[in-house]
């Protein structure tokens, strides 16, 4: 254990006010579900026949599973660019990717009317190999394993010294054996994954030629959608370990995390030369000029993500950690806003047709995020996954600020 | 710091170019153009022959087994649908315009050349089925919806007060047709407003119709070309454009053709992904190795 950054169980009681809250919080959604599961989609949910996908797709899914990319997004410059000082940032970012993955997948769930059938989506032989979904199933399925492996090292290093329970105390030794052995295999397929499904997300509306505006239909569209999970998977990281340093007390991380800053500014850029350039050449910049709700939308995502990339821009406005949590928020504003705009209020089934969230739909996604913010606090107090700043320091202590 | 925004930009770049190469113009045709089998079947709905009487409608109903949609009108005592609906696979609307010119206007599944709600479908639920149907197993559909938001024309219907719900969309009777019958709005239309037979035997004949009465029509079939072709066939009242009867302007490419054709170009043989893990794998070997994990039992 000679490694500079060690992790280690945050501790203290785990039932706080803030945990109860949330749990019953969930309580409240399983009982909307159990409500859905007896009477269908159509009294729970504001769904109909023109707006067949709602907020359980757009938002739990296309726009959580971004907002759950910070694994991904680190683990691109800690292992593919091979950037070691972005270690500490792995275990939190990874927790808060299998959290997210794992509720976006029951989420597709809850949403599948015929959830019987679901055993048979990962049997090859009944493959459509033309279904965009298929492809984003099959890969988010895959991912969310492969998520809960990269995070095991964090369970089996509490197990394995459980001497009191021997068969769990070997049974861990033998797994992190295997995880030395084996991990980099899916360290890899944990960076290719997202690749593939969050860029399909985006393709999951190519086929809609007609029906998504013309803003947002492009065939850049799997670029689109994989820039932002990058961006969102970085700002979600950072938004998460500004809180966790506030609410655990903890040292910032200012200076790792500014030089992500950095990295984001450049992906920012393409984004928006990429979006500019495309509706350019295709001639649809007029769209944009006509100031109506759906140009609005549009300058909205741009001006959110203009003003990041402007802060973050000179390095003295990096390093400032308040600057730095504020151009992470607009981040994570502004590709949700462009995700949901993509798969909800740019889809014009056409007239006479409308949708709104129902208060019992809002309620499980609300629950889902309160499950969420739960199990991150029982398991960063039970499990080495956040990362000692300094050697000695010891919780409670509020002056401790200097960074690593 | 900097050969990593250098690294992680180039990357970028890379995959923007190959999101770049996607657009339509550049993939004319990796894949051929989707044409329907040559037994394919049809049907020819000619507007300025309808009068309404929803006989069709009623037989519909009659032969796939659907309930009374009595939920719109007062006093429920009418089976009277107010669009296509999960119980209802065919309507007759009306369109009136601001001249006070009007017309009748059949809706039911467009049986597409290339559906996009056979395209989408994970695992096959909705298919293109013999003589070029389009048609439903619910054994195999998982209820996600993704036909509902591919097609263009807003076809497939979901039940959505139910908690065992199906999808619910014109099958061509196919029941019928396989046993050598003909579609039940076919058959029951008094005025030959709607007509059944094989695809290319119907395109011919709209076609003849235009040619011999061209004052009566609006010039053009629809369906012929449109969305990459469906196997139903418009003919519209002269004056009266497809889309003020609800037939969308979709050009002569299908949905499909787009997002088949990127995904087939980078998912091809499945090279790049594999090779994408090839690369990826080395760089976390290197990146594990450099930075001295995977020792000492440490992640």
């Amino acid at each position: 254990m000679s490694h500079k950054h060690e992790a280690a169980a945050v501790g203290g009681p785990i039932l706080t006010r803030t945990f109860i809250a949330c749990l019953a919080v969930f309580a409240l959604s399983i009982a909307v579900l159990a409500w859905r599961f007896v009477v269908g989609l159509g009294p729970t949910t504001g769904m109909n026949d023109g707006y067949p996908w709602g907020i359980w797709i757009a938002f739990d899914v296309v726009t959580g599973t971004a907002l759950a990319c910070g694994g991904f997004s680190v683990a691109i410059l800690c292992y593919a660019f091979n950037e070691g000082k972005y270690h500490p940032l792995i275990r939190p970012a990874v927790l808060t990717s299998a959290l997210g993955y794992s509720l976006a997948g029951a989420s597709v769930i809850v949403d599948l009317g015929r959830y019987w059938n679901v055993w048979k989506i990962p049997l090859i032989w009944n493959w459509n190999r033309n279904s965009v979904l298929l492809e984003v199933a099959v890969c988010i399925m895959t991912y969310v394993v492969v998520l809960w492996i990269e995070l095991s090292p964090a369970f089996v290093e509490v197990w394995e010294k459980q001497e009191k329970y021997p068969l769990l105390c070997r049974a861990a030794r033998r797994v992190h054996g295997w995880l030395n052995r084996y991990l980099v295999a899916i360290l890899a397929l944990g960076i290719l994954l997202p690749t593939m499904h969050q860029s399909s997300l985006g393709s999951l509306m190519l086929v809609m030629t007609s029906k998504l505006h013309k803003l947002w239909h492009t065939p850049l569209l799997p670029f689109l959608f994989l820039a932002t999970a990058v961006l969102m998977g970085y700002a979600a990281v950072i938004f998460e370990s500004a809180l966790a340093d506030e609410v655990f007390d903890r040292p910032r991380e200012t200076k790792i995390l500014a030089s992500m800053s950095s990295v984001m500014v450049g992906v920012l850029f393409v984004f928006l030369g990429a979006r500019v350039i495309d509706l350019a050449l295709r001639g649809r910049l007029g769209l944009v000029a006509r100031l109506d709700f759906y140009s609005g939308m549009f300058l909205l995502e741009m001006a959110l993500f203009l003003a990041a990339a402007i802060l973050l821009l000179s390095r003295k406005r990096r390093d400032n950690p308040g600057v730095e949590l504020i151009s992470a928020i607009l981040m994570m504003l502004g590709g949700s806003l462009y995700r949901f705009d993509t798969f909800l209020v740019g889809f014009l089934p056409g007239p006479g047709w409308s949708y709104f969230p129902t208060i019992p739909e809002m309620t499980v996604t609300i629950g889902f995020v309160a499950f969420e913010v739960l199990a991150y606090l029982f398991i960063v107090k039970t499990f080495p996954i956040l990362h000692t700043g300094v050697p000695s320091h010891a919780l409670g202590m509020a002056a401790a600020k200097p960074s690593d | 710091m900097s050969p990593t925004r250098r690294s992680v930009l180039k990357g970028i770049a890379s995959a923007a170019a190959l999101a770049a190469t996607g657009s339509p113009e550049a993939f004319a045709g990796p894949l051929p153009k989707k044409t329907s089998p040559s037994d394919a079947v049809g049907l020819l709905y000619d507007a300025t022959r309808c009068i309404g009487c929803q006989a069709c409608v009623v037989k519909c109903k009659e032969a796939n087994g659907m309930p009374p949609d009595t939920g719109t009108p007062r006093g429920a005592m009418y089976d009277a649908p107010d669009d296509l609906n999960s119980k209802t696979k065919n309507i007759i609307k009306l369109y009136k315009g601001e001249d006070g010119r009007t017309s009748f206007m059949k809706a039911q599944c467009m049986h597409c050349v290339d559906p996009a709600c056979a395209s989408v479908c994970m695992i096959s639920a909705l298919y293109k089925g013999p003589r070029g149907i389009v048609a439903y197993d619910p054994g195999k559909c998982v209820g996600c919806r993704y036909c509902q938001t591919a097609c263009p024309f807003n076809v497939p219907k979901y039940e959505w007060n139910t908690a065992f719900p199906k999808i619910v969309k014109c099958e061509m009777c196919r029941h019928l047709v396989e046993k050598g019958g003909i579609p039940a709005c076919a058959a029951a239309c008094p005025r030959e407003a709607v007509i059944f037979g094989g695809l290319e035997t119907l395109r011919a004949d709209a076609k003849g119709r235009l040619a011999g009465e061209p004052k009566r029509y609006f010039p053009k079939v629809y369906g012929e070309t449109d969305g990459g072709g469906t196997q139903v066939l418009y003919l519209s009242a002269a004056g009266i454009p497809f889309e003020k009867l609800g037939l969308p302007d979709l050009g002569n490419e299908s949905g499909p053709a787009l997002s088949e054709n990127l995904s087939h170009a980078v998912y091809q043989g499945f090279i790049a992904p594999i090779a994408l893990y090839a690369v990826l794998g080395f760089a976390v070997y290197r990146s594990w190795r450099s930075q001295g994990l995977g020792k000492g039992g440490e992640e």
